[in-house]
């Protein structure tokens, strides 16, 4: 019952990650009709805003180390923690929370600048080539961070306060047994507001009202007088935004490294065609559900009676989703069918 | 043999068998006439065919070619370790185990179309690199990948020779597949698989393929069942793929599966839209120009660029190298990206749509001015 509890709450942080970037991806396929392989990119990005943050925030300058009286030591004293003392080692500590403030406006802009700057040229063209355009993005985004940043995963911890664990078998009456930490619960509920808030937006706002509309029937929302293309182009912006929220969020999960992007976007995609294309709950759904089912069949117990299952689950069930619901879990009627 | 093909196909066909021999003296003038590199423009020459002959021809983009190319190594290196160095039962089981995988992958990735299709041979794909890495190790020996051993049973090898010192290298009845020869082995199976896809390309079944590719619902409507088409060709495709894995084997007896990831898949992708897909030529000129930048690029390093800008004054030099450095040595594949960005955003029917549209430009330019001649060879090079 432990382990279950446990793998449950693994599988629901994967899938949570894995829903969020499947929601930005239906969300632009519902409104501008574009596959956008640059999704993960955009992933990935978010994390390395957290990195850059931290990086800003630590500047340093060299001191001599007081401590080392044999010869002359010097030590790396970040500047705000030799201006401000506590409170500046205190607002390096929250490194990662402060970087979604700044990821949110930078995103933003990203997010409507690639869509004005690349994507608005390829609505017209083949889906094929719309995946090959963002895929060659994809590889320079990529390749850029690889240049700045290194190959290697780069350590962005949590803050202090929060780096244990919970008890979380206590809160549901299950003994001392099974712990958690505090930040992938965070983390948890974090995907879960975002995920309500994009749902709420889009389905209680008049705002998401005409968005929706525009969705179902762009051209008749175009002859009422709406501007509808600037509205998909804001909401292009908000889906890069949530990307870019996701890996914020993730970094302390998953210190981030070049290719995690792709990692994840390939995972992603079959989310997103296993909830059905264009099906926002779908994809959620589907997140988490293959979240779960991936933590689970990385249990022992299950991996002994098949081997090598935790490697290929989610595939596994995107090859069965197709074959006997062609359309995804929620998938509707007209949408990608061909 | 060349019956039903036309002149101009006979002509294409004559040229591209000369180039093709003629590879190291072409490739002389650029620094590019060693052998493994000549290895590797032949053979990935072959896998962007036999991808083109899917996505180029049918209209079907896979993601996960690069399963097929992996499993072909697999299969050519257990042939080696199994039965027998000589590198023709290498080829054949290569091909073979690499098409009935693509049977299977094919028949199921090939009831859905368009992005689920793509979905779909990325899902196989990745699955079969997670398995390679993980449960299937005692046949694809993990991380480390598949090699020779001393110890190999060998049966057929057995029988004639004695079991020599030192690993035995792959060999074509006594002759042995490493530099010149290697290549040239590499190379006759080229224009082999440039034949055949000349072949498909103009026959009933390529014009089937092509009409899949234009509209897939009127062939339905007309009665024409389309899977069965389509099907055939992505196990050709996937042959073709195997072959070139098998060959990889051949030059280097060594299989990983790193050679399966969904990158490998990408870059050949890459090598067609980049050359043209659905075009003859363009998909090897595609595989040439990639392996060729890739060779020269990703050596380059700062110091290199600045003696080779050395003839001009300092700050020149050195802004130069500032600006080029990013993109070549651990860089080149930012260059690649752009490169490619931009052939798929101006360019979308790759270079020979490029060299199409300038021959026309002259043309229209010199009006009259170069008739049959030159108009001729274009064309050919325009298929």
């Amino acid at each position: 019952m432990d382990v279950i509890l446990l793998q449950l709450l693994n599988g629901l942080d994967k899938g949570g990650a894995y829903a969020l970037i499947a929601l930005g991806l239906t969300i632009i396929f519902g409104t501008l009709g574009v596959v956008n392989f640059a999704h993960g990119a955009l992933f990935m990005l978010g994390a390395f805003c957290a990195v850059s943050v931290q990086a800003l925030l630590t500047i340093s300058k060299k001191v001599k180390d007081e401590s080392i009286t044999f010869f002359d030591a010097y030590k790396e004293v970040p500047y705000l923690e030799a201006w401000w003392g506590d409170t500046g080692s205190m607002i390096i500590d929250y490194a990662v929370p402060l970087s979604i403030v700044i990821a949110i406006p930078l995103m933003l802009l990203l997010g409507l600048g690639m869509e004005r700057g690349l994507i608005r040229y390829f609505y017209k063209r083949p889906h094929a080539e719309q995946i090959l355009v963002t895929f060659g993005l994809a590889i320079v985004i990529q390749e850029l961070i690889k240049a700045q940043f290194g190959a290697n995963p780069i350590p962005t911890p949590a803050p202090e306060v929060i780096a244990g664990s919970a008890n979380v078998g206590l809160w549901v009456g299950l003994g001392e047994s099974v712990v958690y930490p505090w930040w992938r619960l965070i983390y948890l509920a974090f995907a879960g507001v975002i995920i309500a808030a994009a749902f709420a937006f889009l389905n209680l706002t008049t705002y998401g009202m005409v968005v929706r509309a525009g969705m179902a029937d762009r051209e008749t929302v175009g002859l009422l007088g709406i501007n509808i293309q600037r509205r998909f182009t804001i909401v292009f912006g908000m889906a890069a935004v949530i990307a870019g929220l996701a890996g914020v969020m993730y970094t302390p999960i998953l210190p981030p490294d070049y290719h995690m992007g792709m990692d994840f976007l390939v995972l992603s995609f079959v989310v997103v065609v296993v909830g059905g294309m264009g099906s926002l709950g779908g994809a959620v759904l589907a997140g988490f559900l293959l979240g779960i089912l991936q933590s689970f069949a990385s249990m022992n117990e299950v991996k002994s009676i098949f081997p090598g299952i935790d490697q290929i689950i989610i595939y596994l069930i995107a090859v069965v989703i197709l074959l006997i619901r062609p359309r995804g879990l929620l998938g509707r009627k007209g949408v990608m069918e061909t | 043999m060349f019956s039903g093909l036309t002149t101009n196909d006979k002509r294409l066909f004559i040229g591209f068998t000369i180039a093709a021999l003629a590879m190291p003296l072409l490739a002389w003038p650029v620094g590019a006439n060693y052998p493994d590199l000549l290895q590797k423009f032949a053979i990935y020459g072959i896998f962007a065919i036999g991808f083109n002959i899917l996505f180029g021809l049918t209209g079907y983009l896979s993601f996960g070619h690069a399963a097929f190319l992996g499993v072909g190594s697999y299969a050519a290196v257990w042939m080696f370790k199994g039965v027998t160095m000589n590198v023709i039962p290498a080829v054949i089981f290569g091909v073979l185990v690499a098409g009935m995988f693509s049977a299977v992958i094919g028949f199921i990735s090939l009831r859905r179309s368009g992005i689920y299709f793509s979905i779909l041979t990325l899902a196989f794909a990745q699955m079969s690199y997670n398995l390679a890495y993980s449960v299937l190790t005692p046949i694809t020996n993990g991380e480390t990948g598949l090699q020779l051993r001393q110890d190999d049973a060998r049966v057929l090898d057995r029988l004639f020779v004695d079991r020599a010192e030192g690993l035995p290298s792959t060999n074509l009845f006594g002759l042995e597949m490493s530099g010149y020869p290697g290549f040239y082995f590499c190379c006759v199976l080229l224009i082999i698989a440039f034949f055949i896809s000349l072949r498909i390309q103009r026959s009933p079944f390529g014009m089937m393929l092509r009409a899949i590719k234009t509209n897939q619902v009127r062939m339905n409507y007309t009665g024409f069942n389309t899977r069965p088409y389509a099907l055939t060709a992505f196990i050709i495709s996937g042959m073709y793929a195997g072959l070139a894995g098998s060959l990889l084997a051949v030059t280097d007896p060594l299989a990983g599966a790193e050679r399966m990831q969904w990158t490998a898949s990408g870059e050949v992708v890459l090598m067609t839209i980049l050359g043209g897909a659905g075009t003859l030529i363009g998909p090897i000129l595609g595989a040439g120009l990639i392996k060729y930048f890739e060779n020269i690029f990703s050596s380059y390093n700062d110091i290199m660029l600045s003696e080779s800008f050395s003839f001009l004054p300092d700050f020149l030099n050195d802004t130069l190298v500032f600006v080029i450095g990013p993109f070549v040595g651990e860089g080149w594949s930012l260059l690649l990206g752009i490169v490619f960005m931009a052939i798929v955003i101006f360019l979308p029917g790759g270079l020979m749509e490029g060299l199409t549209r300038i021959h026309a430009w002259y043309r229209r330019r010199g009006s009259g001015g170069t008739p049959t001649a030159g108009s001729a060879s274009s064309s050919q090079a325009a298929e």
